[in-house]
């Protein structure tokens, strides 16, 4: 049976695009057929941090608009054969596209793939309720910042708000362990807390994303903490029960101690 | 700032999760501040014919209580209201 998983978090810059590409390679490398769909008309951008933004020919306004059959719009990924990008058009805006499109769309890609991943765009207007459309759940990213955080309320009260009620599930991004043992940044359990739904995933801020961004090549299974973080979403994601990193990693046996992140 | 004072500073992680959590109850409630403002004129008209209240010492807000029938908290409209006087 296959899923259609939103990604979304109202604020901008939180992590989605990034998410997106990292938890959609995680799970074609658990041999799941996925194909990532950017929704963000106008701001392209996942076809960058994979790393194929030079094969792009048809977009999503394409196939919306039947200029092409969404096989021709759909890129293969460099390293993973079961892993498409549908890319989104650069020149147009979200207007181009409508929820009843949108929800036709990821109903035919059902027929063939396993999972398909929108990359929703930020805000609340007609690109959010584009992206959501279609979608059977969704992925609630935020950052332990003030701002993510109201934004993600937000977003939960207008999933909650849907006809078709939709799940979502958080992924606490950019957490800096440093900050938090000094009491300076919120916890994994605080947004928790805050926004009352569960938790599904907690990801370092690790300067190795920016590396990975940088070459193209999501660095989900990767052997660094926000490698695994993200291979242990998509384990989560197949049904798995995965237990929840320590994310003060190799720092010295005090840090190990606190293990105040540990959960299982 | 002295010492005492330093040893006492909250953490700012907590400062920003009590400030959220208030603010996410008024959110939620969908109540912005003009409707705030309507709600406390009303309430200080309604309760002028009964009593001498300090108007500038009223204060009403959206914050979240224990509910006594429903299990976990539920948000409540909490008003301040300062009497000076009752009237006969």
């Amino acid at each position: 049976m296959s899923e259609v998983i939103v990604v979304t978090s109202g604020k901008g810059g939180v992590g989605k695009t990034t998410t997106t590409a990292n938890v959609g390679t995680g799970l074609a490398m658990l041999n799941k057929k996925v194909v990532l769909i950017d929704t963000d008309i106008g701001l392209r951008n996942l076809d960058l941090v994979l790393g194929l933004e030079n094969r792009i020919v048809y977009n999503l306004v394409d196939v919306v608009e039947g200029n092409c059959r969404p096989k021709q719009a759909m890129i293969k990924d460099k390293r993973y054969s079961n892993l498409y990008l549908l890319p989104s058009a650069q020149t147009r805006d979200k207007s181009s596209v409508t929820p009843d499109q949108m929800k036709a769309l990821t109903d035919e890609l059902r027929k063939e793939f396993d999972y398909i991943i929108l990359d929703c765009p930020a805000g609340i207007e007609q690109g959010f309720q584009n992206a959501i459309a279609g979608a059977d759940r969704a992925l609630l990213v935020t950052t332990p910042e003030v701002s993510a955080i109201r934004d993600a309320d937000r977003i939960i009260g207008l999933l909650e708000a849907n006809e078709t009620k939709k799940r979502a599930d958080l992924i606490v991004n950019r957490i800096r362990m440093d900050m938090v043992k000094k009491g300076d940044m919120m916890t994994i359990e605080d947004v928790q807390d805050i926004l009352a739904i569960d938790l599904i995933g907690a990801v370092p801020d690790d300067e190795n994303i920016v590396i990975s961004t940088n070459q193209g090549e999501p660095l989900v299974g990767s052997d660094n903490l926000a490698g695994q973080a993200y291979m242990n979403i998509c384990r989560r994601i197949v049904g798995e029960e995965v237990p929840f990193l320590d994310l003060n990693g190799k720092k010295g046996v005090i840090s190990k101690l606190t293990g105040l992140f540990r959960k299982n | 700032m002295n010492l005492f004072e330093i040893f006492k500073k909250k953490n700012s992680g907590n400062v920003a999760k009590d400030r959220l959590k208030l603010l996410l109850v008024s959110d939620r409630a969908n109540c912005s501040p003009e409707i705030m403002e309507q709600i406390k004129n009303d309430i200080i008209n309604v309760i002028k014919k009964y009593m001498e209240i300090d108007c500038d010492g009223l204060d009403i807000q959206i914050t979240q209580t224990e509910s006594d029938t429903e299990n976990g908290s539920v948000p409540a409209l909490i008003a301040n209201i300062p009497i000076k006087e009752v009237r006969h």
